[in-house]
């Protein structure tokens, strides 16, 4: 009894070591358009932001904090702001611009945040806001989150949805 | 995965198929409802006479907020016949829910930002521009609008169009040219401000209010000097009583709302400066009272943790005089708002003769789910009856004025609660109903969505949102996301519906040969007849319909038929501002029931204008 449970034993631990290979670093397709060099004026390198787990959630917290979630929505879908989460950019997707559009606001309709944020907050923002479409390393994005935002949709019961393209799938 | 997906599918069409039949039972009617003849009041319109003008100089047609037309030269028996007689391409892309005009032998549209105004020459064929208004409103306004960069429409007075801009001005322009008489800025776009209703002009005053219930902003009507632009006077939604205009003319008629500054006292301390109550939907007026009507917008911050007591003035409705604003009464439908229940939809005025004598009544139904008869002069609830699937309120009682709230269904911060019927978007939004003399029913337009939501902490910050609640939609029972009715108001019932499969966010017209018309988000624009329903025509558009049907009489003595296409508003921003259909709380919650809506229609603005062969 003994032989095969330590049999079974060693499978799971193997199989179990196997799950665990994951590449964490691997990067994500949109990941490359991501500009690290240019470091920061304090001279404090971007990726302290941009590939910094903590950065990141901190984003996030700071991302319903600041009000950005009440126009951009929760997910990053968008509202009275754009969406987020889709890779387009009215006003340039790198670190720098985003950033810039933080702090400076856009002109149409986006405020400016740079009196009211530190800039250590305001990188923390770009990184969560890079994530939302995807472009950070895998093992730095947010974990899910609490709120109702998570999970699959309610299935759509609807008399004359077209049947050829089936409903995009939440995430 | 397929199976457990296919059983939850399974579930949930049970669940809302039980959902329906519950649905089906509606409870008696809390009050003994007025009985016999409806009639409709002076104003321009005069059934009795038999008088119409074929003119559709107001957005609501009149100031009874009717939409009613006694033209009948499109009939049920022709209306099929109905064609295309010419379109107007706007260039813009965004919701066009605005009404045009018809004064004389012009034609005048106001567009969605960036409020571009363009007059018409109907005599002249197929629509020839005479002139056109350039707004220039600031682009920033864009982004303090929270449910698309509408604008529900132009007035017109004495040979002058007014309407309001985005970023919150009032502007006359001179009707025959298009020449700016005055253009008077009243509210700061950096406090999140932006006007989107359409005005109301009474006795040489513009009656305008502003829009921004989601950002913290403080709400109020004000009444500019047509000749001028001067204001003439402003009454806020909350605060002290001479800011409200309550004086020694306030007589509400239930105890609750009996108080001094009770706009001060029904919140925490400063909370009434950020409350909302924004003044955004249609104006009514009753010439023979001489008082006007509109409805508060929901308190701010949704989530109702941050608000304690019932924050009056929102979620209700005044009236007041025109000549100085002064409140006459007040009547709160949902005192203490929990879920985005703006009281600002439309009030259709009428008479009724009764066993008791004539009495005059206000209709409104609104976004908590309730048709309202109310006795206007004296703002006694006389019936309030369910129209949609309620949940989240049992009922008003009718001693006290009071909803009834669902303790359960009451959002708390870190909660999850589920099944709010109707969601945030009511049973009914802006889309204004339509009332017709000859049938005596009212045609309602309206939502059929529930949702699950919790609360989140609001930060105030001047110019950005002020919610605090994430929110999922999803359709009601039955899974149409739309209805549109046919309603006794006397009766308290419902005569006849359809199920739309899309919210109906455009408005209704109803015309004295029994023709109503409406639209929906796919771009079908319909007619159906008045007395039972029936489909009799339609036509599909280059996008969705979220605007205002009108009819008319055109200089070559046809009958007209026009409306604006062009997919938005809450309803329908997910296709023009591209928002990302896999965030179910985009737009507010509102993209989790209309993700397929990007599928269905294309973003747009066009003008149609339809009439017989």
């Amino acid at each position: 009894m003994r032989a095969p449970s330590l049999l079974l034993l060693a499978l799971l631990s193997a199989a179990g070591c196997r799950r665990e290979r994951r590449s964490f670093s691997e990067p994500s397709p949109l990941q490359a358009r991501v500009e690290r060099a240019e470091p920061l004026p304090s001279g404090e390198p971007l990726s302290h932001f941009l590939d910094n787990a903590w950065a990141v959630s901190e984003g996030a917290r700071l991302f319903g904090w600041y009000n950005c979630a009440g126009c951009h929505s929760l997910g990053g879908g968008g509202g009275m702001g754009p969406p987020l989460r889709d890779g387009a950019w009215r006003y340039g997707g790198a670190p720098a611009d985003v950033h810039r559009s933080i702090v400076e606001g856009r002109p149409n309709g986006m405020p400016a945040f740079g009196p009211r944020i530190p800039d250590y907050q305001t990188w923390q923002l770009v990184a969560y806001v890079l994530s939302l479409s995807g472009r950070l390393r895998l093992d730095v994005e947010p974990g899910r989150p609490e709120a109702i935002a998570i999970g699959k949709p309610p299935v759509m019961v609807s008399k004359k949805l077209p049947s050829a393209e089936p409903l995009p799938e939440a995430p | 995965m397929q199976a457990s997906s296919r059983a939850a599918e399974t579930l949930f069409i049970a669940a809302t198929l039980g959902l329906l039949v519950f649905g089906c039972h509606r409870g008696p009617a809390d009050a003994e409802p007025p009985t016999g003849r409806v009639v409709l009041i002076g104003g321009r319109l005069a059934p009795a006479s038999g008088v119409e003008d074929g003119e559709w100089r107001k957005v609501a047609k009149d100031d009874a907020n009717t939409r009613f037309s006694g033209l009948a030269t499109i009939t049920p028996g022709n209306v099929a016949t109905l064609r295309v007689a010419w379109t107007f391409k706007t260039g813009i892309a965004r919701g066009h829910e605005a009404a045009p005009l018809v004064v004389g032998s012009t034609m005048y549209v106001v567009t969605p930002f960036p409020n571009r105004v363009h007059a018409f020459d109907l005599k002249a064929p197929n629509g020839t521009p005479k002139w056109t208004y350039e707004a220039h409103p600031e682009a920033r306004a864009q982004g303090v609008a929270c449910c698309d960069v509408v604008n529900r429409g132009a007035a017109y007075d004495d040979g002058r169009v007014f309407f309001n801009t985005l970023d919150d001005h009032t502007i006359a322009l001179d009707a025959a040219t298009g020449r700016e008489l005055w253009n008077t800025k009243l509210g700061e776009v950096a406090r999140g401000e932006t006007m989107t209703m359409a005005p109301l002009v009474v006795k040489g005053r513009v009656l305008v209010g502003n829009s921004g219930g989601e950002l913290g902003v403080r709400g109020w009507l004000t009444a500019l000097d047509a000749r001028t632009g001067e204001i003439a006077w402003r009454a806020y939604s909350t605060g002290p009583d001479a800011d409200v205009l309550i004086g020694a003319a306030f007589k509400p008629y239930y105890a609750g709302d009996r108080g001094v500054d009770l706009g001060v006292h029904s919140w925490p301390p400063e909370r009434w400066k950020i409350g909302g109550g924004t003044v955004w939907g249609f104006v009514s007026y009753d010439p023979e009272l001489d008082l006007l009507y509109y409805g508060t917008a929901n308190p701010g911050p949704w989530n109702n943790e941050q608000r304690v007591g019932d924050n009056k003035w929102t979620s209700g409705i005044f009236a007041r005089r025109p000549a100085d604003g002064s409140a006459v009464w007040f009547y709160q439908w949902s005192p203490h708002d929990l879920y985005d229940y703006d009281g600002v939809n439309e009030s259709v005025l009428a008479d009724a003769d009764t066993p008791n004598g004539p009495r005059k009544l206000l209709f409104h139904a609104d976004r908590n789910g309730y048709l309202y008869v109310l006795d206007r002069a004296n703002g006694q609830v006389l019936s309030a009856t369910q129209f949609g699937h309620v949940t989240t309120s049992r009922g008003v009682d009718l001693t006290t004025g009071r909803l009834n709230y669902v303790a359960e269904k009451q959002p708390h911060v870190g909660q999850t609660v589920h099944d709010i019927c109707p969601g945030s978007p009511g049973a009914k939004d802006w889309q204004p109903m339509a009332f017709s003399p000859k049938t005596a029913l009212l045609y309602i337009p309206h939502n059929n969505l529930c949702q699950d939501e919790e609360g989140m902490q609001a930060n105030y910050i001047a110019g950005t949102p002020f919610v605090g609640e994430a929110i999922k939609m999803r359709p009601g029972p039955g899974g149409n996301r739309g209805v549109f009715s046919a309603w006794d108001p006397l009766g308290a019932r419902e005569v006849w519906h359809i199920d739309e499969d899309l919210p109906v966010w455009s408005g209704a017209l109803v015309t004295g040969s029994n023709l109503v018309f409406y639209g929906t988000m796919d771009g079908t624009f319909k007619a159906v007849d008045a007395k039972t329903g029936a489909l009799l025509w339609h036509a599909e558009l280059d996008s969705g319909v979220v605007g205002q049907p009108i009819t008319y009489r055109g200089p070559d003595g046809k009958q007209y038929v026009a409306v604006f296409s062009g997919v938005g508003g809450w309803a329908g921003a997910v296709v023009p501002a591209k928002l990302d259909v896999t965030d179910p709380t985009a737009a507010l919650g509102f993209v989790n029931a209309m993700r397929d809506l990007p599928q269905r229609t294309r973003a747009g603005g066009t003008l149609y204008v339809f009439t017989l062969p």
